[in-house]
């Protein structure tokens, strides 16, 4: 089983006055996992309704292997798709379930029961063939709903937030399994999400989309390191502000002056964007900063600091520094000799691309 | 439908073992009151089925219900004209309901509201209606070729009027059971999981959708064939011999043995009401 490459061309839609996708573009590589990230209503699940013949688009192409299916009916494809809510037939039981799509094809009944089988212990589930799926937990059906979109060895595999129903023990568990198996077998497989945790943990890729279009498509690491734009930096992971005054491919920061990474802007004020582990606090009764809040989170404690200038800055400690550095604690902050990120000061020439960011809600970092 | 209910409580009874004494003494009290206003009629009618003032105790007149004039034709008439109008109500509604929930939500009131409507139209005033059309016939059909149409569906053997005007009254009841069936499962995840994997919409509606809807339709059917076998409104206006029009007409001459055919189709309908109840809970059992 090979995967397939996936090419979305130019695809636009609109529902009513809302546009769901606006000229997106974006080529998905065979035997590749690439997540879609985006807030709710940025098109992400559209797009991917489109490949999977759901939706339509008004304009645009969805291409596979090179091949034009934008009208091709949804039974027609060569995708399997699983759904965010448990999509098993109630009235069949899991070995039915899984081969559903075989019996469509009419498949001899024993070459059905034995794929189905085979797909069982796939998933780790050998003993549940005869169960019904009321009879399992969330994360078991949508195993076996995983089992079900691979029983006819698609090239496409779709993921629809299939992990947003499960409690977060599973969804762990779960998603390094969707992982393992989609290596194993190699298929090209595109994962809706809105958990940037799961996008950067999983996929080979991660797509980020903004009102229907693509702001960045990158590695993990990538993504999270240099965000192409604001909207990015601000979505995945959470990202410090701070003033600071570029000069000649270096910025001054918090009376740093470290390397700026990628392109320098003009001379003049800038916003200095900085992650929150990158922030060295320690505690110093002449730093000129004070610890507001202290957020414990086991590994790590998640401080608000307030410099002398009155701007909050986040930063990651470890656990157990939370102890010393106890909301009312004077520390000195400092960054990390790193390269950074500059962005148009908010108030200055900048302000066409801060508007966008600020109006998206800090995303929640678990 | 509500005659079940002293049937079911005792059922639902056992599990009170425990509970502080006063709820059960309740439960009882309640569960009393609704046999009495259920049980003292029907004993009554039977009571005055069985009972000569000269020969005491007597079946007389349930032997007598079989031999009577034009029983099993009426009866028989019923059952059929039950049976067409649930597979007729059925086949206009279903499709439209899934319809209305996968392409176009937004017509899901305005199909409510014209489903409901009947309900809000007294019989009679429903009867005038037909009768006024079907005047039309002679009046003004004579020379086209509906003037046959006209008359083939009032043909006395199996007047299809009839199911047309149960179809109607039908809806409103149809549309609820499906509506609470299509509501228990999510027909939109459910059927595009099966157009993912290869099925055709014929497919999924009679191997995805109608499997896990078979209370829903049960409950649709039950309902329906418990309308029609007690109708007689519209088909008393009309003239034709239904079973419900057949009992009244022999009240007249024979009174026992038309309370005695009353309890007689009671049975007929409990007969009914437990085989749908248990094909519902066979599946629940099974799914």
């Amino acid at each position: 089983m090979n995967g397939a490459r996936v090419e979305f061309r130019g695809l636009r839609r609109r529902f009513g006055a809302t546009v769901a996708l606006d000229n997106l573009n974006l080529t998905v590589e065979p035997g590749e996992l690439i997540a879609l990230l985006g807030p709710s209503g940025c098109g992400k699940t559209t797009a991917l309704r489109c490949l999977a013949g759901f939706e339509h688009p008004d304009e645009g192409q969805v291409l596979v292997d090179g091949k034009d299916i934008t009208h091709v009916p949804a039974n027609r494809r060569d995708a399997g798709m699983v759904f965010q809510s448990y999509s098993l037939f109630p009235n069949l039981n899991i070995r039915d379930n899984i081969s559903f799509g075989m019996r469509v094809r009419k498949v001899a009944a024993a070459r059905r029961h034995e794929r189905a089988q085979e797909l069982l212990e796939l998933i780790g589930l050998p003993q549940i063939g005869g169960r019904y799926p009321h009879q399992l937990s969330g994360g078991q059906q949508q195993r076996v709903a995983l089992a079900r979109a691979i029983a006819l060895e698609p090239r496409v595999l779709l993921l629809d937030e299939p992990l947003s129903a499960l409690d977060a023990k599973v969804r762990v568990s779960l998603r390094e399994e969707i992982r393992r198996l989609q290596l194993s077998l190699g298929i090209t497989t595109i994962f809706v999400t809105h958990d940037q945790e799961e996008a950067l943990s999983m996929a080979d890729r991660v797509a980020v989309l903004r009102d229907g279009h693509l702001e960045q498509v990158a590695a993990p690491a990538t993504l999270y390191d240099r965000p192409a734009t604001p909207f990015v930096a601000e979505f995945v992971g959470t990202m410090n502000h701070i003033r600071g005054r570029a000069a000649d491919g270096r910025v001054t920061v918090l009376g740093q002056t470290l390397p700026v990474d990628g392109d320098a802007p003009a001379t003049g004020d800038v916003d200095v964007l900085v992650r929150p582990e990158t922030v060295l606090v320690t505690p110093d009764a002449d730093g000129g900063a004070m610890v507001m809040v202290s957020s414990f989170r086991g590994s790590i404690a998640r401080l608000t600091v307030q410099l002398a200038d009155g701007t909050e800055v986040l930063a990651d400690v470890p656990g157990h520094d939370s102890a010393r550095l106890a909301p009312g604690t004077p520390v000195r902050v400092a960054l990390v000799e790193r390269p950074v990120l500059v962005a148009p000061a908010a108030d200055g020439a900048g302000s066409q691309a801060r508007p966008a960011a600020v109006a998206v809600a800090e995303p929640d970092v678990v | 439908m509500a005659t079940v209910t002293p049937s079911v409580a005792p059922a639902a009874a056992p599990p009170a073992k425990g509970r502080p004494r006063r709820p059960r003494v309740w439960r009882g009290v309640v569960l009393v009151v609704a046999a009495l206003y259920f049980v003292v009629p029907l004993l009554a009618s039977f009571v005055f089925t069985v009972d000569d003032p000269s020969t005491g105790f007597t079946l007389d007149a349930y032997g007598q219900i079989f031999s009577a004039e034009g029983f099993g034709r009426s009866l028989l008439l019923s059952l059929g004209l039950g049976l067409v109008t649930i597979a007729l109500v059925l086949v206009l509604t279903l499709p439209a309901m899934i319809a209305v929930r996968l392409a176009a939500p937004r017509l899901r009131t305005p199909l409510e509201v014209v489903c409901t409507l009947p309900l809000v139209v007294p019989p009679i005033t429903f009867v005038a209606g037909i009768s006024t059309v079907l005047r039309w016939g002679p009046d003004y059909l004579a020379s086209t070729p509906f003037y046959q149409t006209i008359i083939a569906v009032q043909n006395p053997d199996f007047p299809l009027v009839l199911v047309f005007a149960y179809v109607v009254l039908a809806l409103p009841f149809v549309y609820r059971s499906l509506d609470a069936g299509l509501g228990a499962i999510d027909v939109r995840t459910l059927s595009e999981a099966a157009r993912n994997l290869g099925a055709s919409w014929p497919h999924v509606v009679f191997r995805v959708i109608i499997p896990n809807l078979r209370s829903g339709l049960a409950s649709a059917g039950f309902l329906t064939l418990a309308l029609v076998l007690g109708e007689f409104t519209i088909a008393q206006l009309l003239s034709f011999q239904t079973f419900p029009v057949w009992i009244y007409t022999i009240s007249g001459s024979q009174a026992q043995v038309s309370v005695a055919v009353s309890v007689f189709s009671l049975l007929i309908t409990w007969l009914l009401l437990l085989l749908l109840s248990s094909a519902g809970a066979r599946q629940r059992s099974g799914s």
